[in-house]
C-alpha cells in the first residue's frame, strides 16, 4: 500500500474503530453463545432474560427455575468468564514475550513457567496433598522456575535473550524431567496429574475468577502501556538504547508481568497450550508489525478464542469433555504451519 | 574502556567542538565503533561523556546511526521514521503533533515523502540509508554520530550520503563524528580528522595534516600512497612492488 502524502503517511499505528467493533463483536457472539450452549440444555430465551434481567435498569421477567439459574450463574458463567480472562492472559503474553524477545516462536511457557507450575502440582497430587494445594503450589512453582532461568542466565552469559531463552530450556527440561520421575514412582496419580497438564475449566467458580482476576488486569495494563516500546525494541537492543529507552527496564517488566500472569492463569487451569502463539500471530497476520494493535487485539481475540476452544471441548463428545489442552492444539498446530510457510513466503 | 577487563580503548580525551565535523579513521579493530558506542554510553567505561558541560541524556542528545541497522521487514518508512523520536515521549504518553510534524520533516528532507508508506524490505540500500539518516535527523539531537554511513553505497550513492550530511549539518549547525574507512572521502568533508590505532589516538588534526603517507603507513601499512589532485589528499592502495 501507498501513501502519497505525508500527512497520511505519519501517523503510529492504532487499532482502528473498525476492528474494534469487529473484535467485540466476535467476543460477544461467542461468549453469549458459550453462555447457551452446554451439557444441560436452558431454554434460549430464558437465557438471554435472564441475562438482561442482570443489567443495572433493566428487569425482565423468565422462566427459568432456580435449579437452571444456579447452572447458568455459578457454573456456566464463571466457567466463560474464566475462559475469557485464561485465553486473554495467555495471548497477550505471548505477545509481550514475542516482542521483548523478537522471536516469534516465544510463548508464555519459554522461561519456564509451565514445566515449573506442572513440577509444583504433581508434587502436591504425588504427596497426596489437599488439592486446595495444587494451584498455590503450581503457582510458585511456575515462578520459582522462572526465577532460576534468569539466575541461571546471569551466571552463563550476562544478559543476552539468547542466554536467557537457552537457560529457560534447561530449566524446562530439568523441570519435566523431575515431574516425569515422580509419576514413574507414582503411578497411580498419573490420571490426575496428566488431567491436570491437558488443562481444564470444568471446576472453575467464582473465587477462582477473582485469583486470576487482579494479575489479569495488572499485566494487561503494563504491557498495554508498554506496547510502544515493544515496537522500539524492534530495532535491536542497542538501537533502542541509544533512542533512550531502557531496555533491560522494559524487558524485565514485560516478563515479569506475563510471566505473573501466565503462572496465575496456568495455576487455576492447567497448561493450555498454543494459545499464546497462534493468537498474536494470527492479529499479526491480519493487521501487520505494530505491537501498539497486536497487544490491544490479542486481549480481546485471546479471550474469544478459549471461549470457542472451551465451547468445543465440552460440546462435541458431550455429555463428555475433551481436555481444553487437546481442542486448542488441535486447531493450533494446523495453524501454526500456515503461520510459518506464510511467513517463509513474506521473507 | 574495557571488555571482560581487556582494555580496548583509550584513555583518551577527546572534545569536539559545536558545529564542527569529526572523521575517526583507523584500520579494522582500531575502535572506531567502540569509541562512537562508548560517547553513547553502551560500552562498558570510566569516565564521562559530556555535553555542553553536563551529562548526555539518552537520546536527547545524540543521535546515532550505526553500521548495520536493523530494518523490521514489514514496517513502513514514516513508522520507522517516526521512532526517532522515542526519547520525547514519556512512558505513558503518546506522538504529539509536533513529534508527527517533525518526523514529516525529516522525511521531506530526505526526499522520502514519495515512499513512506513504503515497506523497509521493499527499499534500496541507498532507500534504506537515507530512511535510517532521516530517523536519527527527527530525533534533532545536536550531535550525530555515523558510523560507517557509506561502506553499503556504491561510490556516487556514498558521495550523495555525505553530501546530505554535510548540508543538513549547515542548515541545522549539527555536530557530526563519523567513522569511516574511505579515507579519500573523509579527507573532502570533514574538519578534522582523529586516527586511531589500537585503541590510541595516533594523529588529530585538518585532513592535509592526518592524510600522509608518514602519517598512515604505521597503521594502515606500507601500501599506501597519497596523491593530491587539487582536491585535498587521495589516498590511494598501492601494491609494493620493490622486491
Amino acid at each position: 500500500m501507498r501513501l502519497e502524502t505525508p500527512t497520511q503517511a505519519v501517523a503510529p499505528r492504532r487499532v482502528g474503530a473498525g476492528s474494534w467493533v469487529v473484535a467485540v463483536l466476535v467476543l460477544a457472539v461467542i461468549g453469549v453463545a458459550s453462555l447457551l450452549i452446554g451439557s444441560v440444555e436452558l431454554p434460549v430465551a430464558g437465557v438471554l432474560g435472564a441475562l438482561v434481567d442482570k443489567l443495572p435498569l433493566f428487569s425482565v421477567d423468565h422462566d427459568l427455575t432456580d435449579t437452571e439459574l444456579r447452572i447458568l450463574y455459578d457454573i456456566r458463567f464463571p466457567r466463560v468468564v474464566m475462559g475469557a480472562l485464561v485465553g486473554a492472559v495467555l495471548a497477550v503474553a505471548g505477545a509481550g514475550y514475542q516482542g521483548v524477545f523478537r522471536n516469534p516462536l516465544a510463548d508464555p511457557y519459554l522461561l519456564g513457567v509451565a514445566a515449573g507450575a506442572g513440577l509444583g502440582a504433581t508434587l502436591v497430587i504425588g504427596l497426596g496433598a489437599a488439592t486446595a494445594l495444587i494451584a498455590p503450589v503450581a503457582f510458585v512453582g511456575g515462578l520459582a522456575a522462572v526465577a532460576v532461568t534468569y539466575a541461571l542466565s546471569r551466571t552463563v552469559g550476562g544478559r543476552t535473550t539468547t542466554s536467557l531463552i537457552l537457560a529457560g530450556v534447561a530449566v524446562a527440561a530439568f523441570a519435566t524431567a523431575f515431574q516425569t520421575f515422580l509419576l514413574q514412582r507414582n503411578y497411580d496419580t498419573l490420571r490426575q496429574v496428566y488431567a491436570w497438564i491437558l488443562g481444564r475449566l470444568g471446576t472453575v467458580g467464582w473465587g477462582d475468577v477473582l485469583t486470576l482476576l487482579p494479575y489479569a488486569v495488572v499485566a494487561s495494563g503494563v504491557l498495554l502501556v508498554l506496547r510502544r516500546f515493544l515496537d522500539v525494541l524492534a530495532l535491536g537492543d542497542e538501537e533502542s538504547a541509544a533512542l533512550g529507552v531502557n531496555v533491560p527496564r522494559v524487558r524485565r517488566l514485560v516478563v515479569l508481568a506475563a510471566t505473573l500472569a501466565t503462572a496465575a492463569a496456568v495455576s487455576v487451569s492447567g497448561l493450555i497450550g498454543f494459545v499464546g502463539i497462534i493468537v498474536p500471530h494470527t492479529v499479526r497476520l491480519l493487521t501487520g508489525w505494530s505491537y501498539r494493535v497486536i497487544i490491544p487485539l490479542s486481549l480481546v481475540y485471546g479471550a474469544a478464542f478459549l471461549m470457542l476452544a472451551d465451547l468445543i471441548a465440552r460440546t462435541v463428545v458431550a455429555p463428555a469433555e475433551l481436555p481444553i489442552g487437546v481442542v486448542t492444539a488441535f486447531l493450533g498446530a494446523p495453524f501454526f504451519l500456515l503461520v510459518l510457510r506464510t511467513m517463509k513466503g513474506s521473507s | 574502556m574495557s571488555f571482560d577487563g581487556v582494555r580496548v580503548l583509550g584513555p583518551l580525551d577527546l572534545a569536539v567542538s559545536s558545529g564542527q565535523w569529526l572523521g575517526l579513521i583507523g584500520p579494522n579493530g582500531a575502535g572506531k565503533s567502540t569509541l562512537l558506542k562508548t560517547a553513547l554510553g553502551m560500552a562498558p567505561h570510566r569516565g564521562t561523556v559530556d555535553v555542553g558541560g553536563r551529562n548526555s541524556r539518552a537520546g536527547l542528545d545524540i543521535a546515532w546511526m550505526p553500521q548495520r541497522p536493523l530494518l523490521p521487514a514489514q514496517m513502513s518508512v514514516a513508522n520507522y521514521v517516526l521512532l526517532g523520536r522515542t526519547p520525547h515521549i514519556g512512558y505513558i504518553g503518546s506522538e504529539s503533533r509536533h513529534d508527527l510534524r517533525s518526523t514529516e520533516l525529516a522525511l521531506h528532507r530526505l526526499g522520502l515523502e514519495k515512499i513512506a508508506g513504503r515497506e523497509l524490505s521493499t527499499l534500496s540500500g541507498g532507500e534504506a540509508q537515507r530512511a535510517v539518516l532521516a530517523r536519527a535527523l527527527a530525533q534533532e539531537a545536536p550531535i550525530l554520530l555515523l558510523d560507517e554511513p557509506t561502506s553499503s553505497l556504491d561510490i556516487g550513492h556514498g558521495l550523495d550520503v555525505l553530501e546530505m550530511i554535510d548540508s543538513l549539518r549547515k542548515a541545522d549547525g549539527l555536530t557530526v563524528v563519523t567513522a569511516i574507512h574511505d579515507l579519500t572521502l573523509a579527507g573532502q568533508f570533514v574538519d578534522r580528522l582523529v586516527l586511531l590505532d589500537k585503541g590510541r589516538v595516533v594523529a588529530d588534526g585538518l585532513p592535509s595534516e592526518v592524510l600522509t603517507e608518514d602519517g598512515l603507513r604505521p597503521s594502515y601499512g606500507v601500501g599506501i600512497r597519497v596523491v593530491d589532485i587539487g582536491d585535498g589528499p587521495t589516498v590511494i592502495p598501492a601494491r609494493n612492488r620493490d622486491d
